[in-house]
């Protein structure tokens, strides 16, 4: 059970205002989804977030200590990121991939037990990848890729996950697949914080959105407050149709764009 | 038991590579003017035999076998490094110009008549000079990335091979034979084998702990940073000893190309990528390759010699493009 905050954060993006200090706190169970345009900045915060960009001001705390202090591995033992970018560096198979998500708990001199073969194992299966286990990565298609990404994050067993736009390449019942993993994540008291596109997933599954606007500002709270048609049309300068579906909200694009 | 397993998995290779390494090295010291069988090198190494087979070995053959056994060893576990910091395969160990650095400075020392203990030292200082300007050119302010390092590492060295153009052009004509040895790389200058053995054996022992780490950062800096490495101080400790192990190896015997290149990608194509296995190997395949080499070099048209470094890219060429051609 951890937490993330960020104290009066600001992304550090060159040439662009300070804009809204974020402040925030992401509690175990809730899933967050960070949403915004193009070029908004979602990327570097989530970054920011992991500790792997510095901030232009304020901090990040993990368990109110703040991530300055921590050391690298300690972080990686409760944060795991899946980028949205990968590189494959030298031909490795997939079961050697997911394994590298027990290096933060390794000694330098351990070598893989059978506890994390098992996990690395597991990882597999949930994300139906235990066939390919063998497989050079570089042989995969750009969504089993995706999921190598999510299973090398679980076998890191976090406490707080940060995915940049997990739903990357995934087909329609993989994206489905990839955010139940996620809810069943936060049930056992994981926080989540996404990346998205898609509206109507961070509408389905998510606990919290934050509004990221290109200029700076922010907005955040709880899912129901922050998904309104207006302010996400704001958002994306794109005109939505709003529709209900079995109770639930569904935004999808009109044909005109909003000029302002 | 994974754990059992993955040990089994890595030392049934590594006991092969030394015994074939302990293989070459015998061979090397048994081939020559004189040949000598295998009873004789047995009677020798326990304490007796012919005075004369004593000396050939002791003195002569095997310090020269074991200096060309460190140094493939250091040019080849190098070369790993320097293609995992890079994630370039392209890298070698002279890809950020420090068997240049070494070259210039030692071809100065020969030019201005300097003992040969003397030019050993220049072309050591040369090499690491030439790291420590390229990775201060490259870091520029405060932002080094790879691609930057291994561009000005590459510029570096143009510019030092121009400057070794100019020296060879330049330079007596009675130096010239001397000179092109040295940087075709040549054993027969080697020294004492002791200082490059313990460099090897000594890095060696420092960078088994990392190669998990190492692992994670051929996926990237940033991945490995959110997998718990603490990838900066990790750079620079590769960097620095991939400089010192090459600056080294280039300081035994001049500068000798393509082990660096292609034993470490050789290994891979047999062993897979994990480099807790291949820097070990590599050790002992550059090692094992290198001593084959000098002393094909030293045989095929005795007694005249060739430069070693002329069998390595004779032999490693072919080598290298069946495995790649064999390879998935």
């Amino acid at each position: 059970m951890s937490t993330l905050a960020a104290r009066q954060l600001v992304i550090d993006i060159p040439e662009r205002e300070d804009g809204t200090p974020l402040d925030f706190t992401i509690q175990p169970g809730e899933i967050w989804a960070i949403l915004g345009p193009n070029g908004a900045g979602k990327t570097t915060l989530l970054h920011t977030l992991a500790g792997l960009k510095a901030p232009r001001k304020g901090e990040v705390a993990l368990n109110d200590q703040s991530l300055n202090q921590l050391r690298r591995k300690q972080i990686a033992r409760e944060i795991a990121v899946v980028f949205q970018e990968r590189q494959d560096g030298f031909p490795a198979t997939v079961l050697e991939t997911v394994l590298i998500g027990r290096h933060p708990y390794m000694a330098p001199w351990d070598v893989e037990t059978a506890e994390d073969l098992e996990l690395a194992r597991a990882a597999l299966e949930r994300t139906q990848l235990s066939a390919l286990e063998d497989r050079l990565v570089s042989t995969l298609s750009g969504g089993e890729r995706q999921r190598l990404a999510l299973a090398t994050a679980l076998c890191q067993q976090p406490a707080i996950w940060l995915a940049d736009e997990p739903g990357n390449h995934l087909d329609l019942r993989h994206q489905v697949e990839a955010m139940k993993l996620f809810a069943n994540e936060a049930d056992v008291g994981r926080a989540v914080l996404l990346c998205l596109h898609d509206l109507n997933l961070a509408a389905r599954w998510c606990t919290h959105i934050l509004l990221l606007y290109p200029d700076g500002r922010a907005c955040w709270g709880a899912a129901d407050k922050m998904l309104e048609r207006s302010a996400l049309e704001k958002l994306y300068r794109q005109q939505l149709t709003e529709t209900q579906v079995d109770g639930r909200r569904y935004f999808v694009p009109a044909t005109d764009r909003i000029d302002d | 038991m994974a754990a059992v397993e993955a040990l089994r998995r890595r030392s049934v290779p590594l006991l092969f590579l030394s015994a074939a390494s302990l293989f070459c090295i015998a061979l090397s010291v048994t081939v020559g003017s004189v040949a000598i069988s295998a009873s004789d090198l047995w009677a020798v190494l326990s304490g007796g035999g012919e005075p004369l087979h004593q000396t050939l070995i002791m003195e002569l053959r095997l310090p020269r076998s074991l200096a060309a056994f460190a140094t493939g060893g250091l040019l080849a576990v190098a070369g790993a490094l320097m293609q995992v910091l890079l994630r370039n395969p392209l890298a070698d160990p002279y890809v950020l110009g420090l068997s240049g650095g070494a070259a210039v400075a030692a071809l100065l020392s020969m030019l201005s008549g300097l003992p040969p203990f003397i030019v050993s030292i220049a072309a050591f200082g040369g090499a690491l000079g030439s790291a420590v300007l390229v990775f201060g050119l490259s870091h520029g302010r405060g932002s080094w990335t790879t691609t930057r390092l291994l561009l000005t590492g590459v510029v570096v060295s143009s510019g030092w091979g121009a400057v070794i153009t100019f020296m060879l052009a330049v330079g007596p004509t009675e130096q010239l034979p001397g000179m092109l040895y040295w940087l075709m790389g040549d054993l027969a200058y080697a020294r004492s084998p002791w200082p490059a053995l313990i460099i090897l054996a000594l890095t060696s022992i420092i960078l088994l702990p990392l190669g998990r780490s190492l692992n994670v950062l051929a996926r990237g800096p940033m991945q490995a940073a959110a997998l718990g490495v603490a990838v900066r101080p990790l750079e620079w400790s590769i960097y620095g000893s991939a400089s010192l192990l090459t600056a080294s190896a280039v300081t035994t015997a001049g500068s000798i190309g393509f082990i660096g290149l292609v034993v470490p990608h050789m290994l891979r194509l047999v062993l897979g990528n994990d480099q807790r296995l291949i820097l070990p190997a590599a050790a002992l395949t550059g090692g094992a390759l290198l001593v084959l080499a000098d002393t094909l070099a030293r045989t095929i048209i005795a007694p005249e010699q060739l430069p070693a470094g002329v069998i390595t890219a004779l032999l490693g060429v072919p080598t290298f493009l069946y495995l790649l051609y064999r390879s998935r």
